[in-house]
């Protein structure tokens, strides 16, 4: 019931099982089940098998090609006026480009968002569920959850599943009591909070041309400029980024979705500084 | 996705050539072949896929679709493992019953897509060698088409191909479709019949290039009135 589940009260069977060793993991290793996971997320595991090398040893025999959508680069950087947070757009399956317009940006409500990098699976599903905890939080406690609070629930969920072959490097930005926040948040469990952050395979890209032109006083078009001139000149260089820029600026009274820009074009106006 | 096996690894070619001693072990997955695709129009939506199912040089049937109908708006087309396919298929029955029961209403295409990404993701570690790409209209009557990668990575998309012959059905729907890399052209929306025209002279051409795609096409095309389904033949070789 959804009071039930809001309020956080556990019943006595389940604290049981935790204090006692005989408890239930969430790890589920029968590849039969049929529990659905409707109450509780439930996970099936290859039995006998490391899991981070399990998908890769299935894809040598006959016909069988499992490819994960990957790949990206994504950066974000605080300055004056707030936090400009920058991503392109592209999917790739293996070598095969499953899409090139991914919203790569989750607006985990009005002041938090959170950014994907790595398998875009494991982003979408722990961005989600960090979402439901914050509303959760919010509900619980009367007021909003503070950014690194948020940053260091989904470093958690990220330890719980350390070593098992989950890829996601995620930055967590919003504005709350103590003003701008930026954390960076990968699937070892690395928290960090910091200035400027940059992931992705086009991450070099982007540091170089964003550490060029960063000034702490900068005005919010220059900001915006050069989150713009980061992801273009990445996406440029790294063949797995690539799409349209999707940028937000992350201000005292929430965010707001900056500009949604193709790639190309925006190298053809860079063209007469670059040759 | 057949080219990129060719210059892979480890391909079939490889059985007819020593390079000395293979470990054989049991592979709980196979693939069977078969090519999704869903259009979404202004007030329509079309899901299509062939009926050949195959395992290696062999074909084990030539009708079996690879279209699901989940409820009165929505279909699914799952292709990959045929055993995931059922499976998948009758855990998202059973879970759409479920809802039905708890909360008096179909699930709509927009809370099918998430639910399935959950599913999806519960096989993280394990997962199900299913492409699917669900195909219906959303709450506001408007086609929508969902696409997803095997672990639950999905997003809405206007047309998507997915299956064996998707790396060459993608690009000609991004050109007749989305109007990419042309230029002076009127960009006319896509009326239900000629977007089903689309769909036959698309498979069409897969037949002819992909091995594991032929025999029949299977269009479910979903409007307001329901759910119509017509079989037209392609080649059997």
């Amino acid at each position: 019931m959804a009071l039930f589940d809001v309020s956080g009260f556990k019943p006595y069977s389940e604290l049981r099982g935790q204090i006692l060793p005989a408890g239930q993991t969430h790890l589920v290793d029968r590849t039969n089940h049929y529990a659905f996971g409707t109450k509780t997320q439930e996970f099936a595991v290859p039995l006998g098998v490391d899991p981070s090398g399990f998908l890769k040893s299935c894809n040598r025999d006959g016909g069988v090609c499992i490819e994960l959508n990957h790949g990206t680069t994504t950066l974000a950087f605080k300055f004056r006026h707030g936090v400009i947070v920058a991503v392109d757009s592209r999917a790739s399956a293996g070598r095969y480009l499953a899409s090139n317009d991914v919203n790569k940006v989750i607006e985990i409500n009005p002041y938090l968002l959170g950014t994907m990098s790595g398998s875009a699976a494991d982003c979408q599903y722990w961005e989600r569920l960090l979402a439901k905890e914050c509303r959760l939080y919010r509900l619980r406690n009367n007021h909003r959850i503070s950014v690194a609070a948020a940053s260091k629930l989904l470093s958690n969920m990220m330890l719980g599943y350390r070593g098992m072959g989950l890829s996601m490097g995620s930055m967590i930005c919003g504005w709350d009591k103590e003003g701008p926040g930026l954390y960076y948040v990968d699937d070892n469990g690395t928290r960090l909070s910091g200035r400027m952050f940059s992931t992705g395979c086009g991450n070099s890209y982007a540091y170089g041309v964003v550490d060029s032109g960063y000034r702490e006083d900068m005005t919010v078009e220059e900001a915006y400029e050069l989150g713009r001139r980061g992801i273009a000149h990445a996406t440029h260089r790294d063949a797995y980024s690539g799409g349209v820029v999707n940028m937000y600026h992350m201000q005292e009274d929430g965010w707001i979705k900056v500009c949604k820009e193709d790639v190309s074009e925006l190298i053809h106006r860079y063209r007469k500084g670059m040759f | 996705m057949i080219s990129s096996h060719s210059f892979g690894d480890n391909g079939k070619m490889k059985d007819y050539h020593y390079t000395g001693p293979v470990e054989h072990r049991f592979s709980p997955y196979a693939f069977n072949g078969g090519t999704v695709l869903a259009v979404a129009g202004e007030d329509f939506a079309i899901v299509a896929s062939d009926t050949r199912l195959s395992e290696g040089y062999s074909i084990h049937s030539r009708d079996s679709p690879k279209c699901y109908k989940l409820t009165d708006t929505t279909v699914i087309g799952c292709s990959g493992f045929h055993g995931d396919c059922l499976t998948l298929t009758k855990i998202i029955d059973a879970r759409l019953k479920m809802y039905k029961h708890s909360n008096n209403k179909s699930m709509t295409s927009g809370a099918i897509a998430a639910m399935l990404s959950t599913i999806l993701y519960g096989r993280r570690f394990f997962p199900y060698y299913v492409y699917n790409i669900i195909g219906g209209l959303d709450e506001e009557g408007k086609g929508a088409v969902y696409s997803f990668d095997p672990v639950g990575s999905y997003q809405r998309d206007t047309y998507k191909a997915g299956g064996s012959a998707s790396a060459m059905l993608q690009p000609l729907l991004d050109n007749q479709i989305g109007f990419k890399n042309m230029e002076g052209v009127q960009h006319v929306p896509l009326t239900k019949d000629k977007a089903v025209q689309l769909v036959k002279d698309v498979f069409i051409s897969a037949a002819e290039r992909d091995v594991y795609t032929g025999d029949a096409l299977r269009i479910c095309v979903i409007t307001k009135e329901g759910i119509n389904e017509q079989t037209i033949a392609l080649r059997k070789d």
